[in-house]
């Protein structure tokens, strides 16, 4: 018998529309305290509608949740002082500069002024921005903005911290350097709900993963766990000529079992475990005059996840939850 | 969508320095009394001081503009409208400090409105904070830029042969009255620049009533050969008070009962406007 760690979120069937549309449609999420917890799904989901409603941003129609314990509608203000947020938005202003944002929030959060110059001091140097800290931040790059964004997001260190897809947009370097500014948030006691639409991401970091769709959690459980209800791992193939897509598929589906069309009508994908079958099948492509461009044996897609959950593709949707519901079955 | 097949983590000595650095910025953070209302209001009071700052070009709008309605008003229309230019510009002068000054309220809503298209307000609505903070401390940063501009047209009159009779006093006295009123009206300008869509509605439609309000009012030319319908109007414009007030003011003649008049307006504006304002905004 273990004893279980507190809930730092506990939500049951939160509710939110705007107008006719329903971009949250019950949710329930239940967070353990010091651990990254993934939200993953599509552009329209309701991820960032969900966060927006536990920071207190939005008041929820229906449903109720406790974030730190405390009720996320009649205990708002005492959230606020405990949970911190980096939107999706870079939220940070872009007028000021990055020394100056950080004393402001400071400066918002209670300390004295040179409390907050020595805090906002602290911080740009543990980000590697102490060298632009006197920039605009309009003049920073897309990876220094996320850094300074999270940075101004533990000027007081919260004990929750919601971070809305974090690493879209950056390059591989800006990456790894969120991602071990995540880590070590992590390993000093944070709390993070992780919004993303990337598998990796969430594989990455979450040590559990809700995934949502529609406005609804439609599965959930430890990466390891959504990984092996859709096959580990993948072989994906790029042709040369996108006219021989169908050629390809037919080859791929007799060798793998399955395959899935990617958006990109020169790529597609199957299932595939091991590095031999991957081969042969390369190979019989190869045999039915296929000309391909690459391939490569990796973790499977968000589009296939999906397409394993759902049973339809991970088609952007707009934010505002109009989305058109193309039951697009691939093959 | 992409496809990854390794996770390299590339970890170079500066990043481990940098993990170390990141550590000790994690672990020394006791967290400090929630800000007061005065102090939370007069940062976001310094965030719009710093735009001023980074962004000079903004007080083109309260400098410029002023400076040539002054120079026009006085030499084109001052022979016709008073007999001379000089006796003209000690009744425009007063005015056109009103009508610059309120031109420029339009702009709190616009910028409110800039604002929100961005990130940053996600940001300070989830900080534990006095709620109209944001707002109250923006428009103590606009009235900053109300005060330059408003020195401007005076020493700009002053250098054209404005002579106030009650001196320096007064034109303190009547700059601080526009710039009360100024801080009611902006209240207006911010509710809507919450309820339009984009910076330039919020535009257009500001000045679509602050343009004929000021105009109709006794800022440019007495009221006397005004037909009776537009006269009346004109009396009872709040505009034509202040206006009325300020020259009073300046030349050491004003009415009190003016002066009570323009400060319950600019309360009245700010007891409707303010709560609404604050209350859009905590929307979101």
């Amino acid at each position: 018998m273990t004893t279980q760690p507190p809930l730092a979120i506990e939500a049951t069937g939160l509710v939110k529309s705007f107008g006719e549309t329903c971009a949250v449609d019950g949710v329930d999420l239940a967070v353990r305290s010091g651990s990254v917890y993934g939200v993953l799904g599509p552009n329209g989901a309701g991820k960032t509608t969900t966060i927006r409603v536990l920071a207190t941003l939005l008041r929820p129609d229906a449903g109720s949740a406790r974030v730190l314990g405390h009720d996320i509608v009649r205990e708002a203000e005492a959230v606020r002082e405990l949970v911190s947020l980096t939107g999706q938005l870079a939220s940070v202003d872009e007028d000021l500069s990055g020394q100056e944002n950080l004393v402001l929030l400071g400066l918002l959060l209670g300390l004295k002024r040179r409390a907050a110059k020595a805090r906002a001091g602290e911080l740009l140097t543990a980000f590697g921005l102490a060298e632009a800290s006197g920039k605009l931040v309009k003049h920073y790059s897309g990876g220094m903005r996320r850094r300074l964004d999270i940075a101004a997001s533990i000027v007081v260190t919260p004990q929750l911290m919601f971070l809305d897809e974090p690493t879209t947009g950056l390059d591989p370097r800006s990456r790894n350097q969120v991602w071990d500014i995540v880590r070590t948030l992590v390993a000093e006691g944070t709390t993070i709900l992780l919004c993303t639409q990337y598998l990796d991401e969430a594989d990455q970091l979450a040590d559990r993963i809700a995934v949502i769709d529609r406005g609804t959690v439609i599965a959930e459980g430890t990466p390891g766990e959504l990984k092996a209800s859709v096959g580990s791992r993948a072989l994906h193939v790029r042709l040369l000529d996108p006219d021989q897509r169908p050629e390809a598929a037919r080859v791929l589906e007799r060798e793998l079992g399955s395959v899935h069309l990617e958006a990109d009508p020169a790529a597609l994908s199957g299932p595939c475990s091991d590095a031999d079958r991957a081969a042969e099948a390369v190979a019989e492509l190869g045999r039915a005059s296929v000309r391909i461009g690459g391939f490569s044996l990796g973790q499977p897609s968000l589009d296939e996840v999906f397409l394993a959950l759902t049973g339809h593709t991970a088609e952007e949707q707009t934010e505002d939850g109009a989305a058109d519901l193309h039951e697009e079955q691939a093959a | 969508m992409s496809t990854r097949t390794s996770h390299a983590q590339t970890s170079t000595p500066a990043a481990g320095e940098e993990t170390a650095a990141l550590r000790r910025a994690l672990a020394s953070t006791p967290r400090p009394p929630r800000a007061s209302a005065v102090q939370a209001t007069l940062a976001f009071g310094w965030r719009g001081m710093l735009k001023v700052k980074h962004v000079p070009e903004q007080l083109l709008d309260v400098t410029i503009t002023p400076v040539m309605f002054v120079l026009m008003f006085t030499y084109l229309f001052g022979g016709a409208i008073a007999g001379s230019t000089g006796e003209y510009l000690d009744y425009i002068l007063p005015g056109v400090l009103v009508m610059s000054i309120l031109f420029t309220t339009v702009y709190s809503g616009v910028a409110l409105n800039t604002d929100l298209t961005k990130g940053v307000v996600d940001r300070f609505r989830s900080l534990p904070v006095w709620r109209p903070a944001p707002l109250v401390g923006a428009l103590l940063g606009d009235a900053a830029r109300y005060l330059v501009g408003g020195t401007v047209i005076v020493v700009l009159g002053l250098a054209l042969g404005f002579r106030p009779g009650a001196g320096i006093g007064g034109v303190l006295a009547a700059m601080a009255l526009v710039i009360v009123f100024a801080f009611g009206l902006s209240w207006v300008f911010t509710t809507l620049g919450l309820l339009l869509r984009s910076p330039s509605a919020v535009m257009n439609a500001g000045f679509m009533g602050i343009f004929p309000l000021t105009f109709l009012s006794n800022v440019f030319v007495e009221p006397e050969t005004l037909p009776a319908g537009l006269r009346a109007f004109v009396d009872v414009n709040p505009i034509s008070i202040l206006a009325t007030a300020s020259r009073g003011l300046m030349h050491g003649n004003a009415d009190p009962t003016e002066i009570v008049i323009v400060l319950a307006t600019a309360a009245a504006l700010t007891a409707i406007f303010a709560p609404l304002t604050t209350r859009l905004y905590r929307r979101g």
